[in-house]
């Protein structure tokens, strides 16, 4: 990759202008050989930045990791409610025993209770971090945009250097990406 | 304390509106209305006689502080006691908030005993 400096870049631009104020009339040929450098140096840090798969932030990145971060939130959520459910049905069983055994119960639930209020701690910091990749999303689109439109002749595909093995571990699957336990069973009745 | 009142809580998140409703009726609270954010419970709020309000401070599009301001400037029940349990535990968070009126303020997680003894403070003023 080329090395850039943003004094490079300055430095053909005031050439430029000098020469365009110049008292002295310039030979049009100088001020086309500058503005041309100039050209290139930006169409090469157009094709640098494309290697540099930035797109791949935005395209792939970001989205896999909100998703993945509103997976969490979901399932805490889930699990959450289940275990809450039970604390409910639990209360309701003991509703009618005796005092001692009613309120031994009644305190332990309530323990249960006030520990499921991670979920609201956990998910209001995951929203937070899930609104600060969706900033970073925006920066980085604002940077490509400065160099126009990305187009997918210009996106270069990245070299996968995984192991086959690597290459098979992407759990946990999201909702409806993966197979039920039920699939699996079917699919491993066939090899027998 | 008069546990016979109507409460309304107030959280974004379900699981948080459910630990508080619990906790609220093992303290002898039975008459509990939830809402999910400012305007729903404002909207509540004008159209019932509430004797307390809890409320989360975080959430869309109207914040429980907005939701606090509202209530205390409004001219239906201003003077209703008003908790704020929420994850901003800052020092101008808290001075805000009193500024506007809260009647007190529980930072989360909280347990059932600090919230009962929150209760017991506020409807005794």
């Amino acid at each position: 990759m080329t090395d850039y400096s943003r004094d490079q870049v300055m430095n053909v631009i005031s050439s430029v202008m000098g020469k365009v104020n110049s008292s002295q009339a310039q030979p049009l040929e100088h001020i086309q050989s500058e503005l041309a450098g100039l050209a290139k140096t930006i169409d090469d840090l157009h094709d640098d930045i494309m290697a540099t798969r930035s797109h791949d932030v935005n395209d792939k990145h970001i989205p896999t990791a909100t998703d993945e971060l509103d997976a969490v939130i979901g399932a805490t959520e889930n699990a959450s409610a289940t275990i809450m459910d039970s604390c409910e049905a639990i209360q309701a069983i003991v509703e009618k025993s005796d005092d001692a055994t009613k309120s031994g119960v009644f305190e332990e639930t309530t323990k249960i209770f006030e520990a499921c209020s991670f979920q609201d701690i956990t998910g209001q910091r995951i929203s937070k971090v899930i609104n600060t990749l969706k900033d970073i999303e925006a920066t980085v689109d604002n940077l490509l945009n400065l160099f126009g439109p990305v187009n997918d002749s210009d996106k270069r595909e990245a070299v996968d250097t995984r192991s086959e093995d690597e290459k098979l571990m992407n759990g946990p699957q999201m909702n409806g990406q993966g197979v039920s336990q039920d699939d699996i069973d079917k699919l491993l009745a066939e090899f027998d | 304390m008069n546990t016979g009142m109507k409460v309304l809580i107030v959280d974004d998140y379900a699981t948080m509106l459910r630990i508080i409703r619990n906790l609220l009726n093992q303290i002898g609270f039975k008459d509990v209305d939830e809402a999910a954010d400012g305007t729903q419970a404002l909207e509540k709020f004008k159209s019932a006689n509430y004797g307390l309000v809890i409320s989360d401070w975080n959430m869309e599009p109207m914040s429980g502080y907005e939701l606090l301001k509202e209530i205390r400037g409004g001219a239906h029940n201003k003077d209703v006691p008003f908790i704020m349990i929420t994850a901003e535990s800052k020092t101008e968070n808290v001075i805000k908030a009193k500024q506007a009126g809260v009647s007190n303020y529980i930072v989360k997680p909280f347990n059932a005993e600090t919230l009962k003894g929150k209760i017991e403070s506020v409807l005794q003023e």
